[in-house]
């Protein structure tokens, strides 16, 4: 009898990675617990284990081969002496990219939340595309992930300014624990990209103190849920000091890390702060979509003076989109990119959130509903005018993210349209959030618990009176 | 209390003071007391307002380490703030229109007794919350070690705030990074209301750095020349990049916690048994005497420093509120 050996995931998010080399070749016999080979993500490189014991009758998927998708068969191990057909052998299939034209089955069937449909925040070239402002027409344009693009920022703020340095948990010799510190140490040293004990509390309250100095630290959390072991000094320290002290100390850090749901694990890893924090005067909060605005709002965030919370999303860590090959590409804080344009209702969102809008403007478009869809990037200072002057337009306004109702984004959102937008309004603003709930563990319950695109695209249909 | 090393009776052990250094201690804690004294009646008047924390008793300790602090040395404590100010060079005036909530005050009356800065007297603040200093001060240390500028970040927080987790994880990095930084816990004996011993389980502060390898030093918090001896012995410790140290100096607070403090924790013979034997400012005034400094001369110093004091209070009243408009200001940079 034959068993397939199976792409790994390395990841609750991974969906692809490289298979990099085989340690064995066909013939070999193999036991269960032999290294077999090697397979690699942008995130980690992972040994591939035996768990059966026989002789490695084929292998489907050479070594050096790029995106092969989580499950995809890579090898075929029979028992001694069995007979292996290639016939019997599945075909692998190579995973698809993002953006990929075709969705797979699964995502045609329903698009989950949790393993994210292969379409990156930023919206797809269409004719309602409006170009962003901020590049310049004829500007070449790079693809990379967010992942990169934060690195890449990091790194060139780095160059530019040697008071920059980066502080937190596995940011150096681990190369960080999402990657988004990956080769910082070797270029800049030990100096410049610090590792840290597990100590939150601790390591906030030394950043905030340097930048009183006058350094401008980058502070990592692994995740922004152990950021509230430290949201005292963020708050206390960081926020409130240029106020308390007249105006004579500046705080110019910045707090990032990855923040919201990942994807299957559970109620203390997956909280999503932007609420949270983009309530506290005396922070800058941003919360990007796509790599382009990751790299061109983390520069501007480096070089601002003010305690900047940049919100990142794991999921979004690997999602490929289009950077403008600038030598120096920064972008304003505080201004909202208009993503798709439309006149039927308006659609706000940010960070992950985004994918959920924009694939509803697609599935809202098929019936002839012209979507306009807002990405906030900036939380605080948020900028109101570009969502009021969309809703002046279209009368209409559904406000999108993945942290809880009460008190969140959305209400803020709200708030501001009925405030400066009333008399334009054709119907209430709604609101799809995540459920007020912890996140379960469950694939079918987290699932549930965030919002969805059919959550959205129902929203929009309800302040437009359609069903 | 250490009482072995208290006063001048085993004063042989004590590093001595030049006359010149007693004048210049005498005169920095006298300003502090007036001036806490002042802000006591300022308080009282309704001038200052919220929170005010008094430094009575205690002056010897950021004299004694001011003293030994070179130009650009950095201070950084909490919320019993108006002494190290003092101590850090910051004009009387500013502090106290500060604590008047007015225009002219070091934050423009928008920090009050607990949060003021001076950038220009590398003042760090004044931080409300126990405990906070311990890690921003190793973050002034750690922007010194980054720049090899040689300066040593002088950090001050209570034996309260020594059973705050995020002072350990200061310890930690600070050891593990060999930051210059000296923390001072300036043990008064009372985490408010609260007795060492009933919060405490080691009640000898020196040893808290223990774990992380931090020499520490139990002194006399009383006795300025101590303080100031010890102070040297860390700063320089610091300076050649040896990492951290710690100084626990035993002292003690004449006034409450805070105005609104019911006192029923400890006793009033408690309270002036320390006054008698061990003031601070008392044991220099009695050996400034002892080496021939006349009466005369002492109470001139003291007219002078009560004239600066009522000159500070006379302008914290005359000063304006804030301009409405400041509410709106300094927010973000």
């Amino acid at each position: 009898m034959t068993v397939n050996v199976l792409m790994p995931a390395l990841s609750p998010t991974m969906e692809q990675g490289k298979l990099a080399k085989w340690l064995k070749s066909e013939g070999d016999a193999v036991k269960a617990g032999d290294v077999i080979a090697e397979i690699e993500t942008d995130k980690a490189t992972m040994e591939v284990e035996a768990v059966d014991e026989g002789v490695l009758a084929r292998i489907l998927v050479p070594g050096g081969t790029e995106n092969v998708a989580v499950n995809t068969p890579i090898a075929v191990i029979a028992e001694e002496g069995e007979e292996v057909s290639d016939a019997a052998a599945p075909a692998p299939a190579p995973a698809q990219g993002d953006g990929a034209a075709a969705p797979s089955k699964a995502e045609a069937e329903t698009i989950a939340p949790q393993s994210p449909a292969p379409v990156s925040a930023v919206s797809p070239p269409s004719a309602a595309q409006k170009a962003a402002p901020e590049v310049p027409e004829g500007t070449a344009m790079v693809s990379m992930t967010m992942r990169e693009a934060l690195r890449d920022a990091m790194a060139e703020e780095m160059r530019r300014d040697p008071t920059v340095f980066v502080i937190g948990e596995e940011v150096a010799e681990y190369q960080g624990a999402y990657k988004v510190t990956q080769g910082l140490l070797q270029e800049f040293g030990a100096k410049r990209v610090v590792d840290t004990p597990i100590t939150e509390y601790g390591f906030a309250g030394v950043g905030v103190g340097a930048a009183f100095a006058g350094l401008r630290p980058i502070v990592e959390f692994m995740t922004f849920n152990f950021s509230m072991q430290a949201i005292d000094h963020i708050v206390n320290s960081a926020a409130k000091t240029l106020y308390m002290s007249g105006g004579q100390i500046r705080c110019p850090i910045v707090f990032r890390g990855p923040n919201g749901a990942a994807a299957r694990v559970a109620a203390q890893h997956s909280q999503d702060y932007t609420a949270w924090y983009s309530q506290v005067p005396g922070l800058i909060v941003i919360s990007p979509s796509n790599a382009s605005d990751a790299k061109g709002l983390l520069k501007a965030a480096i070089r601002n003076d003010n305690p900047v919370v940049f919100l990142e999303n794991e999921i979004l860590y690997g999602k490929t989109s289009e950077v403008p090959a600038l030598e120096d590409f920064v972008l304003p804080i505080g201004k909202a990119r208009i993503a798709r344009l439309g006149k039927d209702v308006t659609l706000v969102s940010f960070s992950i959130g985004m994918t959920y809008a924009l694939h509803a403007a697609e599935e809202l478009a098929k019936e002839g509903i012209e979507v306009e869809v807002i990405d906030l990037r900036t939380l605080r200072p948020m900028d109101t005018a570009t969502i009021i002057e969309s809703v002046k337009k279209t009368g209409r306004c559904v406000a999108i993210e993945e942290g809880w109702p009460q008190c969140g984004v959305s209400a803020e959102i709200a708030m501001r349209v009925q405030q400066e937008a009333f008399d334009y309004l054709d119907a209430p603003v709604l609101r799809v959030t995540g459920k007020d709930t912890p996140m379960p563990y469950a694939a079918n319950l987290e699932k549930l618990a965030l919002p969805s695109v059919s959550e959205v695209v129902a929203a929009a249909k309800a302040v437009l009176y359609r069903s | 209390m250490v009482e072995k090393s208290g006063g001048a009776t085993n004063a042989p052990t004590v590093p001595p003071f030049t006359r010149e250094q007693d004048l210049t201690a005498f005169r920095e804690m006298l300003l502090i007391r007036r001036f806490e004294e002042k802000a006591g009646q300022l308080y009282g008047m309704g001038v200052v307002g919220g929170f005010c924390h008094l430094y009575i008793g205690q002056e010897a300790v950021v004299v004694g380490v001011k003293m030994a602090a070179q130009d650009g040395d950095q201070f950084t404590t909490s919320y019993r703030d108006h002494g190290h100010m003092l101590a850090s060079g910051m004009d009387p005036k500013g502090v106290m229109a500060e604590l008047a909530g007015k225009r002219g005050g070091y934050s423009k009356g928008k920090g009050g007794s607990m949060h003021m800065f001076s950038r220009e007297k590398n003042f760090y603040g004044g931080h409300g919350i126990v405990g906070a200093p311990a890690p921003i001060g190793a973050g002034v240390a750690f922007a010194n070690a980054y720049r090899g500028d040689g300066r040593v970040s002088l950090t001050f927080f209570g034996e309260g705030a020594s059973n705050q987790g995020q002072v350990y994880e200061a310890f930690n990095m600070a050891a593990l990074w060999k930051l210059p930084v000296v923390f001072i816990v300036e043990n008064n004996r009372y985490a408010m209301g609260t007795e060492i011993s009933r919060a405490s389980a080691q009640i000898d502060f020196s040893k808290r750095g223990d774990a992380f390898a931090i020499p520490g030093k139990q002194i006399d918090g009383m006795d300025v020349r101590i303080v100031k001896a010890a102070a040297d012995e860390a700063i320089d410790w610091c300076r050649k990049g040896n990492g951290p140290y710690l100084i626990e100096a035993q002292t003690y607070r004449y006034r409450g916690h805070s105005m609104s403090d019911p006192a029923k924790y400890r006793s009033k013979e408690e309270v002036q048994k320390m006054r008698e034997e061990h003031d601070p400012i008392e044991q220099v005034r009695a050996r400034l005497i002892a080496n021939g400094v006349s009466e005369d001369e002492l109470k001139k110093i003291d007219a002078n420093v009560r004239k600066t004091v009522s000159e500070a209070a006379d302008f914290a009243m005359a000063d304006k509120e804030p301009d409405p408009s400041e509410l709106w200001t300094d927010v973000l940079a």
